[in-house]
């Protein structure tokens, strides 16, 4: 039971790069993944600019085969494929078995998927032609159609599984596959997430009137997590995935090891205390914070750097503060704090598994990844965090211990703690 | 007429075969699902191929029928020669 846990392979399909090293030099220099999107003018959206990873250059019969590719109308499910397949090759392990894994499983989440396919699909049912909807329809449609296409692409026979738990739910999907292989279900866990692009998905975003309006005109700018100019999150879609495995069988594979999981902690607010199907319960983040550092046996002061959800909407300085109150740490004190959604919006369901892959290339890298768009840091922020600990460029530092959270609509939380890989 | 019908229906059933299986084992005889190992699912697909190619509409018994390229062939011909 005391089995350590380590992250042996990963991928992700990003808006500021596809695989991990055209997505870690993006995250190393700034470059940003935000784009003004023609589609989302022309259907009068008030924020016409999104992250969207660029696909066209990618060969997909590198994934799917013929007969997959055929009719497929879902981008997440292709974003997902993506990232999952990149990550087991990236691991090392075998994608074309005879016979089934029992000892690899999936738990893969999504918020909503295929939403073009389910699209047609209601056009042909409204107008009485059910009978012509082909047979993809399901698969391309149901959640876990993403946890469906990689167990069958990679043979997994241990569970597979699909979670959703809004903008929680990549770094949901990660402890949840941790806590299985910890209890000795499993030996390796492929665990992720990936969000659907267009203006289905982000429409509602839209309407809710939280996606900034005023950098049509300037993508780049758009996102602005923990400035005083924050005035919404930049919608984004893509996925990301990690392969979690026993550190006994990484050893025996021989398997390179990007870091290890030292625990997590994932609940609710119970939509309580401030707490709404939108907003957070403070007192339910820091409790989740806390937990997670309590499990993973360490002490406060020994996190080196915060990859935070802060989205840059208004919440981010109530958001630094619940880190500081969980930490009791502020100032100069405070641990280096990024949010990679400067560079590539927020991915929805694909938020937390994208950023915990960003977060662990900064232990391959051995530097801090720096954020953009706040030189104009929130007055609330600044109160707590000296601003040297908020890096404007990537830093020459190799973290020892990250600490990564992602919070999502329905008051859900899950915090999760990250270590540099060392062979002792 | 024959051959031609052959032909198209075999350029269909192509598209549903899996990566590892050639077009070329397509001969008049195979069993769509036992020979050319297609995914049961993907019998409805080609169906509606079937429908869209030849403007002909299939009804669910016809698809139960249809377990062979014989089978879909004959199928096609009644349904052509119905229409007038």
């Amino acid at each position: 039971m005391d089995e350590r846990i380590v992250v042996t392979g990963m991928g992700v399909c990003a808006p500021n790069g596809i695989g991990l090293q055209s997505f870690a030099e993006s995250l190393e220099n700034g470059t940003s993944g935000i784009r003004f999107q023609k589609e989302l003018e022309n259907l009068n959206f008030s924020c016409q600019v999104a992250g969207k990873p660029n696909i066209d250059n990618i060969k997909l019969n590198n994934y799917f085969t013929n007969v997959q590719l055929k009719d497929l109308n879902a981008t997440g499910l292709i974003y997902g494929v993506m990232a999952g397949m990149d990550a087991w090759s990236d691991a090392g392990l075998e994608q074309y078995s005879e016979q089934p894994d029992w000892d690899s499983g999936i738990v893969f989440g999504t918020g909503i998927l295929g939403v073009d396919k389910f699209r047609e699909a209601i056009y042909k049912v409204d107008s009485g032609e059910v009978r012509r909807l082909g047979s993809t329809a399901v698969v391309q449609t149901m959640a876990s159609g993403i946890s469906a296409y990689l167990g069958g692409m990679l043979g997994c026979g241990n569970q597979v599984t699909t979670n959703s738990s809004a903008c929680t739910t990549g770094t949901e999907a990660l402890i949840m596959g941790y806590e299985r292989i910890k209890s000795g279900k499993a030996l390796r866990m492929l665990v992720g997430s990936c969000s659907d692009s267009g203006p289905y998905v982000w429409g509602g975003f839209d309407a809710m009137r939280i996606l900034p309006r005023n950098y049509n005109a300037t993508p780049e700018e758009a996102s602005r997590p923990m400035s005083a100019s924050a005035s919404g999150f930049v919608p984004a879609s893509g996925a990301g995935a990690l392969v979690l495995e026993s550190l006994s069988s990484a050893k025996m594979r021989g398997a390179k090891v990007y870091g290890e999981v030292l625990g997590g902690a994932i609940n609710s607010g119970g939509q309580r205390n401030g707490g709404s199907l939108t907003a957070p319960n403070s007192g339910a983040v820091v409790r989740c914070i806390q937990e997670a550092i309590n499990v993973s046996g360490i002490k406060p002061e020994e996190i080196d750097a915060i990859n935070g959800h802060l989205t840059a909407t208004s919440k981010d300085s109530v958001e630094i503060k619940n880190w500081s109150t969980a930490l009791g740490r502020k100032g100069v004190d405070f641990p280096f704090v990024n949010s990679f959604k400067s560079l590539f919006g927020h991915c929805l369901a694909a938020a937390g598994s994208i950023e915990c892959v960003g977060s662990l290339l900064q232990f391959h890298h051995q530097k801090i990844f720096g954020n953009i768009n706040c030189d104009d840091v929130h007055p609330e922020i600044e109160k707590l965090v000296e601003r040297s600990k908020i890096p404007m460029q990537s830093l020459n530092v190799a973290p020892k211990i990250v600490a990564k959270a992602s919070f999502g609509f329905g008051d859900v939380n899950a915090c999760v703690i990250f270590r540099s890989y060392t062979n002792t | 007429m024959q051959e031609e019908l052959f032909l198209k229906l075999k350029s269909i059933v192509s598209n549903y075969l899996p990566d590892d299986v050639s077009p070329d084992s397509i001969v008049a005889t195979s069993n769509f699902i036992e020979e050319l190992n297609i995914n049961s699912a993907n019998l409805v697909d080609i169906v509606l191929d079937v429908e869209d190619a030849f403007d002909i509409m299939l009804e669910n018994e016809d698809m139960d029928g249809m377990q062979t390229m014989a089978d879909a062939q004959s199928i096609i011909k009644d349904k052509l020669a119905n229409k007038g």
